[in-house]
């Protein structure tokens, strides 16, 4: 027979195993915030030296003490402002007809869900010769903007796609079968009611593909990015180099001083992903004040 | 979509800035070179100096590797190639098959620098058959002892550059007789390839058995942290040290060129005539500023004949 134990005995109990579990994931989080807080600290005090307006506004040198990253930054903002243009449509679109038009008993549609939770995990420098093969060397766009968005496009793709059937599904069945009801067309629900109430988890699933895809170097290598340009960019078929390209070349130069100016384009970076996230989150926030 | 009308009007603005700066002269046109990460920071400078003179040149370095860049130049997506090492049969034939012809020409000397821990007290000179018997395909030696009789029994561990790049290719083939073949990585010796050389410096500097290689710029900025073995192929003679004298009269065993190659066609635009011109011209004072050895004055002028 089972021992009878008290109420009080097993409060206690509970309690304690409460507290152990607090303790655990406090320590979790110190950790995290610890190790982010040191590669923070180090890089502002290697970085805030040489970060200043000229910092920013001149070409890249050879000699780190005029060097800037103009080129390298409005690199960064045309192939990531264009990589948006790309997959944030085509990854809602892909979304949508996966959520709402497919048949999802069919196994085609289970064969191409198991397929994009799959792309998403595949290493970024895959996506990188598919770029060289197809954009750069099949359809002859050569090594510029518009091949590394195209690229990138299709490496943060899964990750928007993914994000964005979350959100669809987010939306409560009561308000779109309400709608359908009601006699509304189902493109008109999907474009008035599903859409608005899935903005917010959409948008911040695609933002922070983005934050992502700004912060990769190896796959864009790959596709052409360089490491030293003369001239800023001003058209999607224009050669470019990137931030992140800038960096991994500074890191890897013998003398201190590029050590220098690579942790100030890391904050240059930093603060680029900050202004990301920032937006992000003022959108989502907007968005669902609309919708509530 | 508010997101990216932001980053377009962002764009907008800061082009127009930009835009208003930009003085004019009457060379135009563009110059796309890549390769080799070693030659990278001569090319750099010599475009960045360049550049001041011919402001509306539009010209880009890369650094895919030696390799990588002998690639994109039989493709014809560069109009030179920067090369830490000597172009390889294998290319060359590539380039006939694609119809490129070229144009090589020396830049400067490096010395690839064999280093070891600053508290490696025992090694004072190496031999190449030593050598061999540490980066060998067949090496077996697994402590410093197994080298040369008399060394401490301290583990081998062996830092060196990865597979695409020229450095690599140029020592597989300088000390174990054919390009790319190295030791094996195991249980015993451990290797770690990176292609980040400043990673190299900061692991040959963390054991003390550690042994390591790659240019001379890389050992120069870190003097107080590695100490450089002076080599010799054959053990009746001396070794030698690598400084700039024996680099550049090539007593120093591991001594090398640097090269860029030049498409001769691309050679025909004004523009990629004048940029090399002036790499060359410049290349003595430029290829010095950035850590490396420049060629005797005959070299660059017989360079500059070639092109003529």
């Amino acid at each position: 027979m089972k021992k009878k134990i008290s109420y009080h005995t097993r409060l206690k109990r509970r309690l304690l195993l409460n507290q152990i579990f607090k303790f655990i994931f406090m320590s979790t989080i110190i950790v995290s915030i610890m190790v982010l807080a040191i590669l923070v600290i180090d890089v502002l005090q290697k970085g805030l030296g040489s970060l200043d307006l000229d910092f920013i506004l001149n070409m890249p040198s050879s000699r780190p003490e005029r060097a800037g990253i103009l080129p390298a930054l409005l690199g960064t903002l045309w192939v990531i402002g264009l990589t948006a243009l790309i997959s944030i449509p085509v990854g809602i679109g892909t979304a949508i007809y996966l959520q709402v038009y497919a048949d999802k008993k069919s196994w085609f549609f289970k064969a191409l869900n198991i397929n994009i939770a799959n792309l998403a995990g595949v290493p970024s420098i895959v996506y990188g010769i598919l770029g060289l093969t197809v954009f750069v060397q099949l359809l002859k766009i050569g090594p510029t903007v518009l091949a590394g968005a195209l690229t990138l496009s299709l490496l943060i793709l899964p990750v928007i796609i993914v994000s964005s059937i979350e959100a669809i599904k987010a939306v409560p069945s009561s308000i779109t079968e309400g709608s359908l009801a009601l006699g509304v067309s189902r493109w008109r629900t999907i474009t008035g009611v599903v859409l608005p109430m899935a903005t917010p988890g959409i948008m911040t699933g695609s933002i922070l593909a983005l934050s992502r895809a700004m912060g990769e170097a190896a796959p864009m290598i790959m596709v052409g990015a360089v490491g030293f340009v003369t001239f800023l960019p001003d058209s999607i078929m224009d050669r470019y180099t990137l931030l992140p390209m800038l960096i991994y070349n500074w890191t890897s130069r013998p003398q201190d001083a590029f050590a220098q100016i690579a942790a100030a384009g890391i904050i240059v970076m930093l603060i680029l992903l900050l202004l990301t996230n920032l937006t992000a989150i003022i959108i989502r926030n907007k968005t669902q004040n609309r919708v509530d | 979509m508010k997101f990216s009308k932001i980053l377009i009007s962002t764009l907008i603005v800061a082009l127009g800035l930009v835009a208003c700066a930009t003085p004019k002269t009457s060379l135009k046109g563009s110059i796309a070179i890549d390769g080799s990460s070693t030659v990278y920071p001569i090319a750099e400078l010599v475009t960045e100096d360049y550049n001041a003179d011919y402001p509306n040149v539009e010209i880009t370095v890369g650094f895919s590797g030696t390799g990588g860049g002998f690639t994109k130049f039989a493709a014809g997506e560069i109009d030179i190639a920067n090369a830490s090492r000597k172009i390889k049969q294998a290319e060359i034939d590539a380039l006939v098959a694609a119809k490129v012809e070229y144009l090589e020409l020396k830049v400067a000397y490096d010395g690839l620098s064999v280093v070891v821990n600053k508290q490696n007290t025992w090694v004072d000179y190496l031999t190449f058959t030593e050598l061999k018997a540490i980066f060998g395909k067949d090496a077996t030696a697994t402590k410093w002892s197994d080298v040369r009789a008399g060394w401490p029994e301290e583990n081998i561990v062996i830092y060196s550059p990865g597979h695409d790049s020229g450095t690599f290719d140029f020592f597989t083939e300088a000390v174990n007789g054919k390009s790319g073949v190295i030791r094996q990585d195991s249980e015993t010796v451990k290797i770690s390839f990176s292609e980040d050389d400043n990673i190299l410096v900061t692991g040959v500097a963390g054991g003390k058995g550690a042994i390591g290689y790659f240019g001379f710029a890389y050992f120069e900025e870190n003097a107080d942290k590695l100490k450089v073995v002076p080599l010799t192929k054959d053990p009746v003679k001396a070794a030698v040290t690598p400084v700039f004298a024996t680099i550049a009269d090539s007593t120093y065993p591991l001594s090398r060129p640097l090269f860029i190659y030049v498409n001769k066609a691309s050679l025909k635009r004004a523009e990629v005539m004048s940029y090399v011109t002036f790499f060359i011209k410049n290349a003595k004072k430029l290829s010095a500023e950035v850590g490396y050895v420049s060629l005797p004055d005959a070299d660059y002028t017989a360079g500059l004949a070639l092109l003529k």
